[in-house]
């Protein structure tokens, strides 16, 4: 590997077929090439896809209602199904122990937000304080609402990122605030931000039971939120998670006389279930590009292969010298390989190089729905690595097996 | 130096059997100047393919300088050759993309020579045929009886014990030709044993003895008085 004069002999023969070990070399290099950036932008779809789901809690399950459109029981369809408060309470006691966070919640779909002279028009939830992680919201200022407030009924709200720099000039502390919704007054105890950008951050949370109280709602909810306490495997996550939802909707139906094959009247959302779907996906597709990039990269060394045969063809001779001359097979096995190693190497880490720096240049700005930052990683990068230089070797080998069994009487002969 | 005791070598092309070689007895002593010659298909040149290892006998047995040469693998033929032998080939058979110097050295890189050393002995030789200021010049710069000089250059850097000669002049002018045998003679006063394969009368005798090879056999083995070329007037 380190002997100077082979360098130089990989070099006379590389000089003396400049244009055929260019277009060898290219079919290689684009065969890399195309490898990276397939494996980079499977990467990305997988970061759009985790970005995507990163904005709730990935083993929330949410339910809500709408309206039955089958007959069930003598009942007609077009039924409104409205959850109660005790629907809440049944469902926490009895899944207790599988339950992490809980919450019901009601909704006013546009609430009239002022504050001075500045007011906008935003979704207003009655939540529990779990809420707060089931949104994986987190806070800049103060405080999300707590267990006191509801069972004091207060009037205070935590406002979302986007409400605050609407409503309030920079840098203005809103904690103890007073905020007007819909004409009534509460004091704003804290902000929060949300992964899921600026819709999910345009909402304000007020306590389950003072909304309750100010928009006449009775013992009524909209949703339901859960997510359920982690498994130690996301097989079992995901299996506990699908048990979960099904009850819950059977118990449900059940009790609101709803038909078992009913799909509008109530809705039970699994997120884990859906985010496997969404992994499995990305997973074959990953594995698809990977499936393309290596044909793509056969073919290419395919071609190092052919070109190398040639090169022993048109040596016969010059090998049948070396070995009058006393040339042992190793050393025209390692002539020949070496040549393969060096030009699939070289032309591959070319390759890499202009893939990586491409993603590297275009990654961050690529702005697709479900594609972010398409890159490679080191680990990644290493194995292409590997996978070259065992291209090479294998692209070599033949030839220059071919090249060892030359006779050089035969080869001598040939004038 | 040389001790070959009924060499037999046969071709097989499908179904039919050429008997080449039908049993050759033949000895040679060091610092022997040897012609070998006969018409083609005598089997002269198989004969020399065999001294020089690059063929192997069927039977009969070959001993070079107390070593017996016999199931060679490829490994162990490529040691021989480069210890043993040196070669001269009608057509010269230089590598195109070297230098004259690269090409006398390259015996010395499989002999695993260091490059310095390498390119001090392989110039001594080019001076010995008296090219030494054509070092630099590739192949196809030289001429006929250059390029064969070269040659010699190059069999002569291994230091091998015999020198074989297949047609060395075979595609040179008389002049030409006479250079070289010249220098071969010359070579051959230091002391080193050479075969020459030729079928030029005026060649082999410039050699001490000749060797007749006809249909597989020797036919006739004799000593000569040896014609110097640089006693002849007439070049």
């Amino acid at each position: 590997m380190f002997n100077l004069e082979r360098w130089q002999e990989i070099f006379e023969t590389i000089a003396k077929n400049k244009l055929r070990t260019f277009l060898t070399g290219v079919s290689v290099a684009s065969g890399i090439f195309i490898l990276v950036i397939l494996l980079g932008f499977g990467q990305g779809m997988q970061n759009g896809v985790t970005k995507e789901f990163e904005q709730d809690a990935t083993n929330r399950i949410a339910v809500w209602t709408g309206v039955t459109t089958v007959e069930h029981k003598g009942l007609n369809p077009g039924r409104f199904i409205e959850l109660k408060n005790e629907d809440y309470d049944y469902l926490i006691k009895k899944y207790e122990d599988d339950i992490e966070f809980k919450s019901s919640v009601y909704r006013i779909w546009s609430g009239v937000a002022t504050y001075k002279n500045e007011s906008g028009s935003y979704r207003v939830e009655g939540v529990y304080p779990d809420y707060q992680f089931i949104e994986n919201a987190s806070l800049s200022h103060g405080r999300f609402i707590n267990y006191p407030d509801h069972d004091n009924y207060e009037k205070v709200i935590t406002i979302g990122h986007k409400v605050y720099t609407d409503l309030f000039e920079e840098d203005e502390d809103p904690v103890g605030k007073q905020v007007q919704i819909s004409g009534i007054n509460f004091k704003v105890v804290g902000v929060y931000t949300d992964p899921g950008g600026e819709r999910e951050e345009s909402r304000i949370f007020l306590p389950l039971s003072t909304s309750q109280r100010v928009f006449n709602a009775g013992n009524r909810v909209r949703n339901l939120g859960f997510t359920l306490q982690r498994q130690e495997s996301f097989a079992k996550a995901l299996q506990q998670s699908i048990k979960f939802s099904a009850e819950i909707e059977n118990f449900l139906k059940e009790r609101h006389i709803v038909a078992p094959e009913d799909t509008s009247a109530i809705n039970v959302f699994n997120t884990l279930e859906e985010a496997k779907r969404y992994y499995d996906l990305i997973a074959m597709i990953k594995l698809f590009f990977w499936v393309v990039g290596i044909c793509t990269i056969i073919a290419g060394v395919v071609g190092v292969s052919n070109i190398m045969l040639i090169i022993v063809k048109e040596r016969t001779k010059e090998i049948g010298i070396r070995k009058a001359i006393g040339a042992q097979p190793w050393s025209i096995i390692g002539m020949i390989l070496h040549e393969s190693i060096f030009i699939t190497a070289f032309a591959g880490f070319l390759g890499l190089i202009t893939s990586m720096g491409l993603l590297e240049i275009i990654g961050p700005n690529v702005e697709i729905d479900y594609i972010v930052n398409p890159s490679v990683n080191f680990n990644v990068a290493l194995t292409t690595v590997f996978v070259l230089i065992a291209a090479g070797t294998l692209a070599g080998f033949f030839p220059a097996w071919r090249a060892a069994k030359i006779r050089p009487i035969e080869a001598l002969r040939e004038a | 130096m040389i001790e070959i005791k009924d060499l037999h070598k046969s071709y097989h092309m499908g179904n039919n059997s050429l008997h080449v070689l039908k049993g050759i007895n033949f000895n040679v002593e060091d610092g022997e100047m040897v012609a070998i010659m006969g018409s083609s298909g005598s089997g002269k040149s198989t004969l020399l393919n065999i001294l020089g290892m690059l063929d192997e006998a069927d039977q009969g047995s070959y001993v070079l300088d107390n070593t017996h040469i016999k199931n060679l693998n490829e490994k162990l033929a490529a040691r021989y050759r480069n210890r043993f032998l040196g070669f001269v080939f009608q057509s010269f058979n230089l590598i195109s993309y070297k230098s004259a110097l690269d090409n006398v050295a390259m015996p010395l890189y499989y002999q695993g020579v260091k490059r310095s050393k390498r390119t001090e002995r392989a110039m001594s030789y080019l001076d010995k045929v008296g090219l030494r200021d054509w070092a630099t010049h590739m192949p196809n710069e030289l001429s006929g009886g250059q390029k064969q000089r070269v040659a010699i250059a190059r069999a002569l850097a291994s230091d091998p014990k015999v020198l074989l000669a297949d047609e060395p002049t075979g595609a040179l002018d008389s002049k030409t030709s006479y250079e070289v045998m010249e220098i071969i003679q010359a070579i051959n006063d230091e002391g080193k044993t050479i075969l020459i394969v030729t079928h030029e009368d005026d060649i082999a005798h410039m050699c001490k003895r000749i060797v007749h090879l006809r249909d597989g056999v020797i036919i006739d083995d004799q000593r000569i008085d040896q014609v110097r070329v640089k006693e002849m007037t007439n070049v």
